[in-house]
């Protein structure tokens, strides 16, 4: 029991990094993107390759696992992100449809359907993480999600924050006020997704083995809704509707009733958490937490003048 | 002629099988760009509605007789099924703008994108909650031996797909564009304010517009069946195709998904024989298609590109 709560702290953990770069994406900017889960497969399949099949170490795998899907952002988001948000939506859809059949059809490189077994466990001042041992594991993940956590409010509440919400809010008005939108959208969408391929890697790396169907278009549906039910644009929010979907989407498992309840219930749950959060609670259960501007401003100028 | 080392004959029959998959393709695009040409939004819900008609119909259908015995009773039978699914889709397109739509009309776009995407989900899981995930096979209401003119063939549901889609999109195109409904509908979507103002009911013309491309939906949902199968996620990808047809040629714009869509289900059929890409990355010619227009001409290409003004 005690171990079964452990995991679903773990998986809370890695989806929580996952969405709160989704948050970056919609909640900040205000794009819809529809392929956070293509991102984490692709650094969930970066790591299992580099890790079974080049042998590399770990952490450098879960670097370069960030960095490959961060490229994939790029290449997605600089031909749409020029235009306006819907095609976002669409190209997003059919970039995490492109992923999945890459990854079941090139058979040499990611095993097709039948994913990829026996990733080793990182290893850390000579201890090796595994996936028996998961309070270790859970300091570990702790430690990143604070990390990301923290930069992304350090950036929130910068200048480049503000930059985002004034995108989000009008980006014409945003244009006028000499904010290169395309730049601020292409490098959004990438951190959005290097923190999707961290989450992946971890994923990978975690369970120690990938299948190609675990991330598909509901496992993005499924972060979307964690975004939407915390709250858009609200961090904190964020990680709170992570803990909730994971614990609803869990919950049959851990009550042991999960034979009875079929799996389209869950989907069909997050269906209605999407219409009704926008119609009647469009800022989610939190809400967004405004934000002082008059103090930071005077923070700033005393810091100015000093 | 030899284009490609591929005999002439072999190219007909490409070219058949190309314009039958665009024409289902043209006309689910047509629902589409529909709305976004009144609404300015994408309904992701397009496909599932699709698909709920193709199974109201399909149950109907086979309610109402055994297609394998043949006829002129089962051809009367499946005449009266697809009326049935067209008006059922066509409901149902009603209900979720009502539901779904209407109470965000006047938010940021992200909400009813967001809130189409959570009807597409609900109505997908309700069906194969309701109706099982295996397929389903959809009998067709008469002989299917394909009839040969040289060395290409087509057959008779191909020639039926090429029939119903043009009698469609011709008379879509001259409703909108001679009728005193296609007027208002027209007006609606050049500005709704002003045509409130000039007395048109802009709730009932949004309604009107979401009834026909729903029953276009379900028409094209018909014919995806027969040559196909049913299937709880058949309006997923076909919905998604047919979205990028009407990107392609210009979303909002009615000649534009007709064309696109045609374009669309060539390249497709062309993409696999011609340059050789392999059955299993056959989806991802859509994807790159509209990758490539938003680079190169992001409004599509029957509209002229506009700059977007405040």
């Amino acid at each position: 029991m005690l171990d079964f709560i452990l995991l679903i702290v773990i998986y809370i953990i890695i989806y929580s990094i996952s969405s709160l770069g989704l948050n970056l994406i919609v909640g900040y900017t205000g794009m819809l993107s529809l392929c956070q889960a293509a991102f984490m497969g692709i650094g969930a399949y970066s790591t299992a390759v580099l890790m079974t099949a080049g042998h590399m170490d770990f952490w450098l795998a879960l670097l370069s696992s960030g960095a490959i899907a961060a490229l994939c952002g790029i290449l997605i988001g600089i031909p749409t992100l020029r235009l306006r948000g819907d095609y976002l939506a669409i190209a997003t859809l059919g970039f995490g449809e492109i992923v999945k059949n890459v990854i079941l059809n090139w058979d040499s490189v990611t095993k097709g359907p039948m994913g990829i077994n026996g990733i080793p466990g990182p290893s850390l001042f000579g201890y090796t993480f595994t996936s028996m041992e998961k309070l270790p594991w859970l300091f570990l993940l702790l430690f990143f999600l604070a990390a990301t956590y923290m930069l992304i409010r350090v950036m929130i509440r910068s200048r480049v924050g503000r930059a985002l919400e004034a995108i989000r809010e009008d980006e014409i008005a945003a244009s006028a006020m000499g904010i290169n939108i395309a730049k601020y959208k292409v490098g959004v969408f990438t951190t959005g997704a290097f923190c999707g391929g961290l989450a992946g890697s971890f994923f990978a790396a975690y369970s120690q083995s990938v299948a190609p169907l675990t991330f598909d278009f509901m496992m993005s549906i499924m972060i979307l809704c964690m975004v939407v039910l915390g709250g858009l644009g609200n961090s904190f929010a964020t990680v709170i509707g992570t803990v909730l979907i994971v614990i609803a989407s869990e919950l049959p498992r851990l009550l042991g009733i999960s034979h009875i309840i079929p799996a389209q219930m869950n989907q069909i749950l997050f269906g209605f958490i999407l219409v009704f959060m926008m119609i009647y609670r469009p800022q989610g259960i939190i809400g967004r937490i405004k934000l002082n501007y008059g103090k930071m401003m005077k923070d700033e100028i005393l810091h100015m003048e000093r | 002629m030899d284009l490609f080392n591929i005999p002439a004959n072999e190219l007909i029959q490409h070219l058949i099988n190309g314009l039958t998959l665009g024409a289902i393709y043209s006309l689910i695009a047509l629902g589409y760009t529909m709305v976004y040409g009144i609404l300015k939004f994408i309904n992701f819900a397009h496909g599932e509605i699709l698909m709920l008609g193709t199974y109201s119909g399909y149950f109907l259908y086979y309610m109402l007789c055994d297609p394998t015995k043949g006829g002129s009773y089962v051809i009367i039978a499946f005449a009266v099924s697809l009326l049935f699914a067209m008006i059922i889709s066509a409901i149902l397109g009603i209900t979720i703008e009502r539901i779904a739509y209407k109470p965000l009309r006047k938010a940021p776009r992200l909400a009813p994108l967001l809130s189409a995407i959570g009807v597409s989900i609900i109505l997908m899981n309700l069906a194969s909650l309701m109706f099982g995930t295996k397929s389903k096979k959809f009998d067709y209401p008469f002989d299917n031996t394909p009839i040969h003119f040289g060395d290409a063939s087509i057959t008779p549901n191909q020639i039926m797909i090429l029939v119903v889609g043009l009698i469609m999109m011709v008379s879509l195109k001259l409703f909108v564009d001679r009728s005193r409904l296609g007027k208002a509908m027209r007006a609606t979507s050049e500005n709704q304010a002003v045509a409130a103002l000039m007395g048109i009911n802009v709730n009932s013309i949004i309604s009107l517009t979401f009834a026909i491309g729903s029953a276009l939906a379900a028409v094209a949902g018909i014919l995806i069946a027969m040559e196909f199968k049913v299937y709880p996620t058949m309006g997923q990808l076909a919905g998604l195709k047919a979205f990028i047809a009407a990107v392609v040629g210009g979303i909002g714009n009615i000649t534009g998904a007709m064309v696109g869509g045609i374009l669309l289900g060539l390249l497709e059929t062309f993409g696999v024989v011609i340059i050789g890409i392999p059955q299993g990355l056959k989806d991802t010619i859509a994807f790159s298609v509209l990758i490539i227009i938003l680079l190169v001409k992001p409004s599509g290409l029957l509209i002229k590109n506009r700059r977007e003004k405040v």
